[in-house]
């Protein structure tokens, strides 16, 4: 049985078709991958899938009471607003002070809690972000790129705790993201989007897919993606031009 | 001597009376104002405000011409002013194009437009920039209704606004209806409009939104103690306002936002001066 089911979906914004016929289910404590190049519509089918964008043809089914974590993309907390790592916790709505310390101390943010947000490094704050996802107690735990912006040995260490709360929380995990050879290790199910499901499977079976490799640009070995995705993690905040690997 | 005495006693009694109202009205506008300004300060919606604003001396205009209640006109004006901007914004023009034609352009429409209402001579400062001491006990009423009403819906809706003020797509993946939480937050700046044009005047209703939040930014760690310092900065600057508009005749409004203005100065040179000493 399904948390989150989508049928058919398609997304027109103005006189471009961003989405079309897109398929997608995500069931219990399943982890569910969607990569894409820039611009294939990930982040569109993210937010129909959360409900802050309708659907121009298509419909979203979730299972009744479905509690949803979120963790947006970017995530601008504006210089007027004053907020500490704790007040942010409890915008999460849970009023459980044990429950706030131990999701802070699971995610190694404890001793952060009475910090300003602005005033947090890359990997604190995307720690912080996924610990108020985490305080709602959610069936299914929404992630849009939550590694941008981290160096290696942070991208590695998030998806690590990533998984560890799929298994101690018992959630399910949709998440967009970059880092194809993490994704490929860590992923029960993986969606390769463009405008359109180009295929869809277990990690291996997506990778030997021939869609999945051209999208990519894998040669044979699927060497020079790798070396490519690597580069651009060596090189972190510089921007790669037009040939994002990812 | 002692017909002097009570003479003196009734005028006495007679200033207190009417101070009294317009420190209550001030006060009332400061409390509503305070919160709500942080909204307008978090969401970079100050020259909303401004249109919003200025589209009440329009509504001012509209209700000597129908001959309805100012506070009516006023709001209906605003709202006007505020729906229209937010259906516009996104299609051509960008947003601060459209906020400056619709902000200039109701100011500009509602004075002309006084001046072609029949047999009437306004005061027009008194819209333009406020007239405190002129508060009637009906005004009072219905000024202390509409900030009570501000503060009850804010009350309600805190978490739900703040949300929304840091993300949409987190609100809305919290089953938060962003469109309504957004509606809400506009009508609660035009009732404000509506209610403080009394006092403030049209051109500084924006002012009361803006300094005290401001004010309270630099010593404030978390959302709920800038609503509250913004309102506690407001009330001392309706205070110090009042009393320099008693006193030295100064003009209400404007004293009310210096007052307030130099309150943001001292709060920001306190932070400035002490980060310094910690670096």
């Amino acid at each position: 049985m399904s948390l989150i089911q989508a049928q058919g979906l398609g997304v027109r914004l103005g006189a471009r078709q961003i989405l079309r016929d897109v398929d997608l289910s995500v069931r219990k404590r399943e982890i569910v991958t969607v990569v894409g190049p820039n611009g294939s519509g990930k982040t569109t089918l993210l937010r129909v899938l959360i409900g802050a964008q309708a659907p121009s043809e298509g419909a979203v089914v979730r299972e009744a009471g479905l509690r949803v974590g979120y963790v947006p993309q970017r995530l601008a907390i504006d210089q007027a607003m004053p907020l500490t790592v704790a007040r942010w916790l409890a915008l999460s709505g849970t009023k459980d002070r044990k429950l706030h310390l131990q999701i802070a101390e699971q995610v190694g943010i404890s001793g952060l809690l009475k910090q300003q947000m602005s005033s947090l490094s890359g990997g604190e704050f995307q720690r912080a972000l996924l610990a108020e996802a985490l305080l709602v107690r959610p069936d299914l735990l929404v992630l849009d790129e939550p590694t941008q912006g981290l160096d290696q040995p942070a991208v590695a260490s998030f998806y690590q705790l990533i998984e560890g709360v799929r298994d101690d929380m018992d959630c399910a995990v949709l998440m967009v993201s970059h880092d194809l050879h993490v994704v490929m290790r860590s992923s029960d199910h993986v969606i390769c989007l463009n405008g359109h499901v180009c295929c869809q499977g277990t990690p291996t079976l997506v990778s030997a897919a021939p869609e999945y490799q051209a999208l990519f640009g894998f040669d044979t070995e699927g060497a020079l993606a790798l070396y490519r995705h690597e580069h651009d993690h060596r090189h972190d905040h510089a921007e790669q031009g037009g040939s994002d690997a990812g | 001597m002692t017909i002097v005495t009570t003479t003196q006693s009734r005028v006495v009694a007679m200033l207190d009376d009417f101070l009294w109202r317009a420190a209550l009205a001030g006060v009332a506008v400061a409390l509503a104002s305070g919160p709500l300004g942080c909204f307008v300060v978090w969401r970079r919606m100050a020259y909303f405000g401004d249109a919003t604003a200025h589209a009440a001396i329009l509504g001012v205009a509209l209700s000597l011409g129908f001959s309805i209640s100012v506070f009516i006109g006023v709001l209906l004006a605003a709202l006007a002013m505020a729906f229209l901007i937010l259906s516009l914004s996104g299609r051509m023009f960008a947003i601060d194009t459209l906020l400056g034609v619709g902000s200039h352009g109701a100011l500009a429409l509602g004075l002309v437009a006084v001046t072609f209402i029949p047999g009437v001579r306004v005061d027009l400062a008194a819209y333009l920039f406020g007239d405190i001491l002129a508060v009637g006990r009906l005004d009072l009423l219905i000024i202390g209704a509409g900030c009570l009403a501000i503060l009850v819906v804010l009350w309600f809706r805190w978490e739900r606004l703040l949300l929304l003020t840091l993300n949409a797509d987190l609100a809305s993946a919290r089953g938060i209806d962003t469109r309504r939480e957004n509606m809400i937050l506009t009508v609660m700046l035009a009732v404000l409009v509506a209610v403080a044009i009394k006092i403030l005047g049209a051109l500084l209703i924006t002012a009361m939104l803006i300094i005290p939040a401001a004010a309270a930014r630099p010593i404030s760690r978390t959302p709920e103690w800038m609503a509250g310092i913004a309102v506690a900065a407001g009330v001392a600057a309706v205070a110090a306002g009042l009393s320099g508009s008693f006193y030295w005749d100064m003009p209400t409004g404007p004293s009310i936002v210096t007052a307030a203005t130099l309150l943001f100065v001292v709060a920001s040179l306190f932070t400035l001066s002490r980060t310094k000493v910690l670096r």
